[in-house]
């Protein structure tokens, strides 16, 4: 039997759903301070200990977007700022698995907002989150002479919500493709130090193209280098269009096998064998 | 001579059911879940389905709830179908399912906020309808506390509380009992009960606990996915030949072991 007339979700509760979802994983994290100390103290050693270590052996020469020589800690700086989104993007991911588990993502997916939506919501949510834990480290990072040019506090926001967006999305995309968390949180570790390490995060790539022409390539290749390099740019006022296309369009890929394995009909959910497995 | 006022005028429509499942079929790789289901749950009533685990009550909530999608039949929620209209179907339920759902680390109140807020009601809205209806629920007192503070049978109040607080036509529950001990179970169906009465909700209550189900209830048996019964709680006795639920029951679905064992619980 059909009902005449077209029903129409209102624009305004689009709005609200966006916000109670930032809200609730708000409360989450602030529930969580564990979580906001170790995203902080994580990149902190590197920063502290790491980068002062490495300052006399590793030397940086002149390349964009330095205009002059810098110290270890100033070129770390970006990647640490990459790294916080990379462990919060799969955080937030490791947190749906944890709603999957328990429930509470039949909660989610059964508001009459689109999934989409829903998913992008989530998203927008960590990438808030992500935003309090960067800025919190540059904070502290001034105090040890990373001082970037203020307008780089600025211009870095826009590159952190498109790297955060990139990162989140492939967090999610994971977290669609594992049932438990023991299962997940193990592969984050084959995720997370393998992409980091591979990339311009820690050594220009020139330095790296120098020792090894193999590893070179897998750094070109690792989505996570182009996130670093938006973000290093954007620290010191500059736009590098090449690498914000790149992690725009890895967003944009991740996003959409993301939105499909959550698909009622197409998704993973849809051939985990049984309710009980689609939590 | 004087016209009744609506003599002539076409009769209107009569209003759609709560539930209206037809011909549903699903299954996962070559396991059949549900087999040719067809069921109806009206405006305003309360309807038990009935059947043991494994029978497909899990599976026919997430094609209700569009979990997944349903790939034969159809399934409309007061007239919106499911897979066409997710949005207008899905507006109109509330759903408590098996597992819980409630968010520990958050207060009861933080919780139904949330819940409102994925249904477009913002804070302020959010915030009165559920202190109302936690006041109708008896735990307006425990709005504040975290969840992991309340028992099961709280929890699960609470659970009904958010099902209902975007004010759905139709409430399905997935056996919302399991785990709870006999008082309290008895003050959840009553709770469920006085709801039907109060907001003329349809009600669709999957259990295989015989004592949830009353006389003059809607009863639908669902035995290894397929409706082996479907009528009031008399005419589910009249068609097996029995005197109480339980027995018929039992006749309906063949005295298997696991069938048994259900019954007797």
């Amino acid at each position: 039997m059909s009902v005449p007339g077209r029903f129409r979700l209102p624009l305004s509760g689009y709005l609200v759903v966006l916000v109670g979802i930032c809200w609730r994983e708000g409360l989450r994290f602030l529930n969580q301070r564990g979580r906001f100390l170790s995203a902080l103290v994580r990149p902190l050693v590197w920063l502290f200990i790491f980068a002062a270590g490495f300052r006399s052996v590793l030397g940086v020469s002149i390349i964009p977007p330095y205009d002059t020589y810098v110290l270890y800690e100033v070129y770390v700086t970006p990647g640490l700022v990459a790294m916080i989104q990379l462990f919060n993007g799969l955080q937030s991911s490791l947190s749906m698995v944890y709603d999957r588990e328990v429930g509470a993502m039949r909660i989610l997916l059964v508001s009459p907002y689109p999934r989409w939506f829903l998913l992008v919501s989530k998203l927008t949510a960590g990438i808030c989150v992500s935003l309090l834990q960067v800025y919190a480290f540059l904070a502290v990072a001034w105090f040890w002479e990373v001082e970037l040019p203020p307008i780089g506090y600025f211009t870095v926001l826009p590159a952190l919500m498109l790297t955060g967006l990139m990162l989140g999305a492939m967090g999610l995309l994971m977290s669609s493709l594992f049932r438990q968390m023991e299962n997940f949180a193990s592969v984050m570790n084959f995720v997370i130090f393998p992409m980091f390490f591979a990339s311009s995060a820690l050594y220009p790539l020139w330095r790296v193209q120098e020792s090894s022409l193999a590893l070179w390539w897998i750094c070109t290749l690792n989505p996570f280098t182009y996130a670093v390099e938006v973000i290093r740019f954007a620290l010191y006022g500059q736009f590098e269009p090449f690498s914000a296309l790149v992690v725009a369009g890895c967003a944009l890929v991740f996003l959409g096998a993301s939105i499909l394995a959550y698909d009622p009909s197409a998704g993973v959910m849809a051939r985990r064998g049984g309710p009980e497995n689609a939590k | 001579m004087t016209t009744p006022p609506h003599e002539g005028a076409p009769a209107a429509a009569p209003a759609p059911a709560a539930l209206a499942v037809r011909h549903v079929t699903h299954e996962f790789g070559t396991r059949k879940a549900l087999d040719d289901v067809s069921l109806t749950v009206p405006a305003g009533s309360f309807t038990a389905l009935l059947g043991p685990n494994g029978a497909g009550k899990t599976t026919l909530f997430s094609l209700v709830t569009r979990l997944y999608d349903n790939r034969s039949g159809a399934i409309d929620v007061l007239g919106r179908d499911v897979r066409r209209e997710p949005a207008a179907a899905l507006s109109a339920l509330g759903v408590v399912f098996q597992a819980r759902t409630l968010d520990l680390e958050l207060s009861v109140l933080e919780n139904l906020l949330y819940h409102a807020a994925l249904h477009g009601i913002g804070f302020a809205a959010g915030r009165r309808r559920a202190l109302e209806l936690l006041d109708v629920d008896g735990l307006a007192d425990r709005a504040r506390d975290k969840v992991r503070n309340l028992s099961g049978g709280q929890m699960r109040r609470v659970e009904i509380v958010r099902a209902l607080i975007h004010r759905p036509r139709l409430l399905l529950l997935d056996e919302p009992t399991v785990g709870l001990d006999i008082a309290s179970r008895a003050a959840l169906v009553a709770l469920v009960r006085r709801l039907v009465a109060q907001e003329s909700l349809g009600v669709l209550w999957a259990t295989h606990i015989i004592e949830e189900i009353a006389p003059g209830d809607r009863v639908v048996v669902l035995h290894r996915g397929r409706v082996r019964a479907d009528g009031t709680y008399e005419d589910i006795l009249a068609q097996a030949d029995a005197v109480e639920l339980g027995a018929a029951f039992l006749k309906l679905v063949g005295n298997s072991g696991d069938t048994a064992a259900e019954a007797a619980a």
